[in-house]
């Protein structure tokens, strides 16, 4: 069956799986140029750009892989440094959608390390991960790439709620109220906003798409009923770590952006925009 | 009663130089008494009310209340004795009611019904407790801000541009009401109005800034022009 899914001319030209694979990556790299070449006849792109992105995907990915093969022969434990790094460049990447905010790095690192490294922990001590690199691996950084995602949302919306409400803030702030107060309904704002891409994933499983995990098990073998239930599983890890996420987040960004006078610390960034 | 020592402001701007938005302010005003604060546009005229209510932080000089510096008194309670109206009514979601009770509740403190009705009948808003604030117009949202901030009871009032947004029917009642609110709340105020005429209306001394600096202080025949 899974035989039969490959493609059959490429099957009958090519005979190992490495072959296979860089003849299939050779394929679809043709006709991604060449959808580039009708894209760029309308001006929607550029062909040159398009072309460095298609070498660096698969220069990427093959380093990824060339990695993987390493990683996979070591111990279990190898995982932690390597999730650590994600973590570490995953908030440095969600920090950049709100430079103007103090100590942003900071805040997404707890953040992440609190909704993904939390999960991470509890879910591999529980055993609902496998203490396995090829477990560890994948579902960890799937779990560290959708958090960080929603921290970055978090960040995004929450600075746009200020910016727009910047008023009704300081009217809040001139009256007396807190900063956190005044900054309250912004705040979860974001925090619904930053949620919708988690809960509509949990809403649409198996209806509107099969994600990656299981579409994977089921091609490498295993049972399609474990491997729905095991998708259900990630996307619900992806949700808590993300919901921890984005609480972590609204605790910590509405206090950050005004100092101990309850001043609005963005507002001179903002200003200046 | 509330004064300015050499009050400046200055932002640090990343890969700008640092802009002085206020240099060398000194003024005075004294008890029930109202401060007409003139000048064009970037002038430094609401820059400087900011730094009265503590938005902001002076960058040099002193702000002094009832013989007080400002800087050492707990921000958010200055901020309650320093009460602001801003040019726009900038209402929060709800119901009048509950903007109205909002800066009381910021220290823990309840208003009466009656509290709301007494301030709503004050500003020329009996029976609106109930109305939603995105329903009214923009001379009645002023009216709320105005209740807003004197629910929080306050010695000092400032006023940035109130009448200005509004149109002029509105602005004439709107202007009206504030001085017979000064008035009968003896509030030190500080009235910011780019309009000469108002300034003359409102006002007993007027300061002049231009350009972040204090261009003129005094009566307003010495500050306006006989």
């Amino acid at each position: 069956m899974v035989r039969s899914m490959r493609s059959w001319v490429l099957n009958y030209l090519v005979h190992s799986e490495l072959a296979r694979g860089i003849a299939q990556a050779a394929t679809v790299a043709v006709f991604v140029l060449l959808t580039a070449w009708f894209a760029a006849q309308r001006g929607a792109a550029s062909i040159g750009e398009i072309f460095v992105a298609v070498t660096r995907a698969i220069v990427q990915i093959l380093v990824v892989g060339l990695l993987l093969v390493i990683l996979m022969k070591t111990p279990w434990w190898t995982a932690i440094p390597v999730l650590a790094g994600m973590i570490v460049a995953a908030a440095t990447i969600a920090a950049k959608r709100a430079p103007e905010v103090p100590r942003t790095f900071q805040i997404t690192l707890i953040c992440i390390c609190a909704g993904a490294g939390t999960t991470i922990l509890v879910m591999t001590a529980l055993g609902i991960i496998d203490k396995q690199m090829r477990m560890l691996l994948p579902v960890g950084s799937m779990i560290i790439a959708n958090t960080m995602n929603i921290a970055a949302l978090y960040l995004n919306r929450f600075v746009g709620e200020i910016r727009s409400h910047i008023g009704e803030l300081e009217s809040a702030i001139a009256l007396g109220a807190a900063g956190d107060t005044a900054a309250l309904p912004y705040s979860r704002a974001a925090f619904r906003a930053s949620l919708i891409p988690a809960t509509d994933n949990l809403r649409s499983l198996g209806i509107v798409w099969i994600p990656g995990i299981m579409a994977g098990m089921v091609l490498s073998g295993s049972s399609p009923l474990y491997a729905a239930l095991y998708q259900f599983v990630v996307l619900g890890m992806i949700f808590i770590s993300g919901s921890i996420t984005s609480i972590t987040a609204s605790q910590l960004l509405p206090r950050n952006i005004f100092n101990a006078r309850e001043q609005l610390l963005i507002r001179d960034a903002v200003e200046e925009q | 009663m509330l004064a300015c020592c050499s009050v400046s402001r200055t932002i640090q701007r990343n890969g700008h130089p640092a802009l002085k938005l206020l240099e060398n302010i000194s003024f005075f005003v004294e008890q029930g008494a109202t401060l007409a604060v003139l000048g064009a546009s970037g002038a430094g005229k609401s820059t400087l009310l900011r730094l009265l209510n503590r938005l902001d932080e002076p960058s040099g000089g002193q702000i002094m209340l009832a013989g007080k510096n400002t800087a050492e008194i707990d921000a958010r309670q200055l901020r309650r004795k320093v009460g602001m109206v801003m040019q726009r009514a900038y209402l929060f979601p709800g119901r009048v009611a509950d903007n109205i009770r909002f800066g009381p509740a910021q220290f823990a403190q309840a208003m009466t019904d009656a509290e709301i009705a007494c301030l709503l009948e004050q500003v020329g808003l009996a029976g609106y407790e109930q109305r939603e604030a995105h329903t009214l117009s923009g001379g009645e949202a002023q009216r709320v801000a105005l209740a807003r901030a004197l629910a929080n009871r306050p010695q000092v009032l400032l006023l940035d541009e109130p009448t200005s947004a509004l149109d002029e029917e509105a602005k004439q009642g709107v202007e009206q009401l504030l001085l017979s609110v000064v008035q009968q709340d003896r509030l030190t105020c500080v009235w910011v109005t780019h309009d000469r005429a108002q300034a003359r209306r409102v006002g007993q001394r007027a300061l002049l800034l231009s350009e972040g600096r204090v261009i003129a202080d005094g009566s307003l025949d010495e500050v306006l022009g006989a």
